[in-house]
């Protein structure tokens, strides 16, 4: 049992010139886009970076390991709430996200710790009521987390306070990190990776350690996580616990399955359509939750594959 | 903090008895269609404010009940032969699917009901508290209890001494055979789908009249539930019952030993249980 | 669901705004935009939606303009989501144009909107939000609470009550986060230091389906009166299995204003019968104006009124009338924040002729009330008892009083005897 989607035949690159273009493009755009919107959008195309790296962390696991978690909004979460602490604490901006990515990396090997015994829905259950103790402990430590009302701080370098100034940092940021994830599956840890998820008793026959291999992919997936996390929270200079809900790793798994699992790429393609589409949707209706519904509906029933899954399908269809 | 005494182990009871009469639904569809149905607890509010409304309209707590089970069995006809019938086989897009209908039952039965809290009315008989043992404790909660274990009587008989829980214990055990012996396995699935269905409805209808309907108790009962099963085991009755024990007596020592760590207390040893013993206490392999 | 092409569109469509609304334009003149945000869906949806009934209602009666100007109110779901609220907030204020933010109900949405204004000085007026300290220790200017009031306010003069009945024993029963620390908190310093005693205080999760692991434990404390925080569903079930286990009737429940409201009761029986709590508002309050504005209500909506509607009624009335004498220009922030904070609110459904304190807090006249039935035979809350002019700060000196620390569930101010 694997990904939700069919096994992905060949890697993104084996098409190089046309993926590439279609990379350039996106990555044209998201540089552009910004110098063309007013400022509300701008703030919209922040959120769709810092959520396409959770996605992209979501993917590394479900898309690239076979192993689909609902647990990464409480690592990211994590993230964000020791970033606005420390800053309420008085401590400095870059000391604070240092500290959140550990303690999201440190989250997430715990987890991985547990979870990488269960394969499955039982991974998909396991890793769902890890982060519900997540959710849990932040909701009623108070005294830490300021309970439902959650934490407020100045988080954002006064450098970075403007709108501009703040996507284009976290569009270098996001920029460095896809390079980064993108080395990284396609490494041979990340081979090793694939082989796993197509088959874990030929790799485990060829010798190689799978659970190490299976550990060290849900620590760096977090670690990622961790990473959009601490972007969140200086894009919002505050967290709660609907920061580390399972909503919020429903929506990061979503993300990536609209996009296309195990593409990598499509997580930007899926953050974008999810929150372009929930405030697009919104200035209609307050029916965002049944759209929300019916697109998950609709996209396991026509397109488990996602966006780039199927784009990527019709083109091979064509040849 | 006066610690656990008779009056708490009688609340942990009663609460575990409901969390069985839902979950064994769950575990039944988990256990024969190897469905996570994440819809589950949408199904139970459903059920819940089915039962409330035909409760209010006919004055009868019974008949609100069955119109409970029978709405939401009928949902859970809709659902297996309308929506889960396109990805049979996937089992990760059958849970995510159901997620999505999770979304959608909660957000129409919004728009149907609005957000007030309703209370499903209980009969004039089970109203009010009775004292035994030198406790003064609720007469519907005692219902409940009583009906978990009736429940648990009726579906235990059914899965054991008739023909069709023959098929749906083979079924657990290896559908192909059951497929292979010219049984119309499909017939057999829905009708459990259905019956798990009905359970969660007939939760929703009873747990309705004393935990109260509202926009979120879908996703607590869900959690609730998932709790349950993972502790006791995929498709295992034993198993549901031992959980619901388990989780509802956690939950009331949670609350009242360790108010600070009242999830933790439940969801920290479900976790545990699932690394080390990935099908849960009663699971078995397949 | 084509992303580009959504994005082009949205894109231009803004663009086009920016363009047909620049900004020196729409100064006197041009229609007022009010950014209204609630929680329309979500655990809270039923108060969400009457915060915008409420506030429409007002808008409607006076013919949706405020000296000659027109007033577009434009309205936003916060989901009882901080991050939602946050995100509404930005698109309100920066793609929306709005004048002033007006809203929301859970203390976490308001206080994630209010980090965002203190930022960009948008007036932002909170008649449900309760939160203490935006009035107090961590004051934001421009954060203003038109008809609203803080958490600790009411439950005070209710332990004064209380020790008028004789009740001497007290136990508290209240969600565990801010709301409920800070009721529990003014009452529980009130009640001590009158020479109360607090028995014990149980603290429990929001959405808490079942009770009875508290209720074991208080029945065997032996308080005298318990004083129970909840809000929402919550509510309801306390109440209920209060009844269910036999408490009712032997021990005396008083409690928050939120629990009996009429968001919470009118779905429910005999169980809140008698209950009392203390409210700047009660529906069932002989005042002509509270019973123009039950009945007016009562035909548009088919209800009797809740907190939320209302306040929110109450509030719109108030910055109306801050308008009024500003000439509409709600342009200039400083002067319309100034006449706000100077307008007295007569006429409301409140009854009472309400100033505003120097922290931006009204103070009211405070009803002890009381839930009883009224020749409908639905249950409403009837005043039984008055205390004048309660501040936030009750009798204490606001600088002496905000040096103490503000109420957690360590601290809740209870004086040892």
């Amino acid at each position: 049992m694997s990904a939700p989607s069919s096994p992905v035949p060949a890697p993104l690159g084996s098409r190089v010139p046309l993926a590439g273009l279609a990379v350039a493009l996106g990555a044209l755009a998201f540089a552009v886009l910004p110098l063309l919107v007013p400022t509300y959008q701008v703030s919209i195309l922040t959120e769709i970076l810092i959520f396409a790296v959770l996605a992209m962390a979501v993917d590394v696991l479900a898309g690239f390991t076979g192993r689909t978690p609902l647990c990464h909004g409480a690592i990211f979460g994590v993230a964000t709430y020791v970033v606005v602490y420390w800053s309420q604490q008085g401590g400095a901006p870059v000391t604070g996200v240092l500290l959140a990515v550990a303690a999201a990396t440190l989250v997430a090997a715990i987890f991985g710790l547990l979870a990488i015994r269960t394969s499955g829905v039982y991974f998909l259950l396991l890793t769902l009521a890890l982060g519900m103790i997540v959710w849990g402990v932040c909701l009623r430590w108070t005294s830490v987390t300021g309970g439902e009302n959650g934490l407020r701080g100045t988080v954002r370098p006064e450098l970075l306070a403007g709108h501009l100034p703040f996507y284009y940092a976290v569009f270098a940021v996001v920029g460095i990190i896809t390079c980064v994830m993108w080395r990284f599956v396609r490494s041979p840890f990340g081979l090793t990776l694939r082989g796993i998820r197509d088959s874990e008793s030929r790799m485990r026959a060829l010798g190689y350690n799978v659970s190490l291999h299976l550990f060290l992919a849900f620590t760096i997936s977090g670690f990622f996580a961790g990473l959009a996390g601490a972007l969140y929270a200086m894009f919002n200079d505050f967290v709660s616990p609907s920061t580390v809900a399972l909503s919020q790793s429903v929506e990061g798994l979503l993300m990536a399955i609209t996009g296309g699992i195990g593409t990598l790429f499509g997580a930007f393609i899926g953050a974008a359509a999810i929150i372009g589409l929930e405030n697009f949707v919104s200035q209609y209706t307050e029916r965002w939750q049944s759209v929300l519904g019916l697109m998950f509906i609709l996209i396991m029933i026509f397109a488990p594959q996602g966006v780039i899954g199927r784009v990527r399908d019709l083109l091979t269809r064509r040849r | 903090m006066s610690g656990l005494n008779a009056f708490q182990l009688l609340n942990g009871l009663t609460f575990a008895a409901l969390l069985f009469i839902v979950a064994s639904g769950f575990t039944l569809i988990f256990g024969l269609l190897r469905i996570v149905n994440l819809a589950h607890g949408a199904l139970y509010l459903l059920g819940g404010y089915a039962g409330y409304a035909a409760a209010h309209a006919s004055g009868s707590f019974l008949v609100g009940v069955l119109a409970a089970m029978a709405a939401v069995a009928v949902v859970g006809l809709v659902l297996d032969q309308g929506l889960l019938r396109f990805v049979r086989g996937y089992e990760l897009r059958q849970v995510l699917l159901t997620l999505g209908v999770a979304f959608l039952l909660n957000d129409l039965t919004l728009v149907a009901f609005g957000g007030d809290t309703y209370t499903v009315p209980a009969p004039e008989a089970l109203r009010g508290a009775v004292r035994f043992w030198g406790l003064f404790y609720p007469k519907y909660r005692l219902f409940v209890l009583a009906l978990g274990v009736a429940v648990f009587i009726a579906l235990w008989l059914l899965i054991n001494k008739t023909r069709l829980g023959a098929l749906i214990r083979a079924g657990v055990d290896d559908p192909e055979i059951i497929a292979a012996m010219g049984v119309n396995i499909r017939r057999v699935f829905l009708l459990t789908f259905m019956l798990g269905a009905a359970l969660a409805g007939l939760g929703g209808a009873v747990g309705g009249a004393f935990l109260t309907l509202y926009p979120s108790a879908d996703a607590e009962i869900l959690v609730f539930s998932l709790a349950v099963v993972i502790i006791g085991g995929r498709g295992s009755l034993v198993g549901a019952a031992v959980g619901a024990l388990i989780v509802g007596m956690l939950n009331t020592v949670g609350q009242v030993m360790f108010p600070e760590f009242a999830y933790f207390v439940i969801f920290g040893p479900m976790a545990a249980i699932l690394a080390f013993r990935p099908l849960g206490l009663f699971g078995r392999a397949v | 669901m084509d992303r580009r092409t959504f994005l082009k569109t949205s894109v231009a469509a803004a663009a086009a705004g920016a363009v047909a609304m620049p900004h020196v334009a729409r100064a006197q003149g041009g229609p007022i935009r009010i950014g209204l945000m609630a929680p329309l869906t979500g655990v809270v949806a039923a108060g969400g939606r009457e915060m915008v009934d409420g506030f429409n209602m007002y808008w409607e009666e006076h013919g949706n303009e405020v000296a000659g100007r027109k007033v577009e109110v434009i309205v936003e779901d916060d989901a009882a989501n901080p991050d939602t609220a946050l995100q509404k907030a930005r698109r309100l204020v920066e793609q929306a144009n709005v004048s002033m933010l007006f809203g929301n109900l859970l203390a976490n949405t308001g206080l994630a909107v209010a980090n965002y204004v203190k930022g960009n000085g948008m007036p932002y007026f909170i008649p449900i939000i309760a939160a203490d300290d935006l009035t107090q220790r961590n004051r934001i200017k421009n954060v203003i609470r038109v008809a609203g009031y803080t958490a600790s306010q009411f439950p005070r003069p209710l332990a004064d009550w209380a020790l008028k009945q004789g009740y001497k024993k007290v136990a508290t029963i209240s969600q565990d986060y801010t709301f409920g620390h800070e009721q529990c908190g003014g009452f529980c310093q009130t009640f001590t230091e009158g020479g109360g005693k607090v028995l014990g205080q149980f603290w429990h999760p929001l959405n808490t389906s079942d009770f009875s692991p508290y209720l074991g434990q208080l029945a065997n404390l032996g308080a005298d009166v318990v004083f129970a925080m909840e809000t929402g569903a919550d509510a309801t079930r306390l109440m209920q299995q209060y009844a269910n286990f036999g408490l009712k009737g032997q021990i005396p429940l008083i409690g928050a204003m939120n629990m009996t409201d009429q968001s919470v009761i009118r779905t429910m029986g005999d169980e809140v019968d008698g209950v009392v709590v203390a409210a700047h508002f009660a529906e069932g309050s002989p005042a002509p104006v509270t019973q123009s504005f039950v009945a007016a209500y009562g035909k548009k909506f088919g209800k009797l009124p809740s907190l939320y509607g209302f306040s929110m009624y109450s509030g719109a009335m108030w910055v109306d009338e801050a308008l009024k004498s500003i000439k509409g220009n709600a342009e200039d922030r400083d002067a319309f924040l100034a006449s706000v904070m100077k307008t007295d609110l007569t006429g409301s459904p409140l009854g009472q002729t309400v100033k505003m304190d120097d922290y931006g807090n009204p103070i009211y006249d405070v009803h002890i009330r009381k839930v009883v039935k009224n020749k409908d035979g639905k249950y409403w809350n009837e005043p039984i008892a008055n205390y004048p002019n309660v501040s936030q700060f009750w009798k204490y000196d606001p600088v002496t009083y905000m040096k103490q620390p503000p109420y957690s569930r360590d601290f809740q101010g209870i004086k040892k005897s």
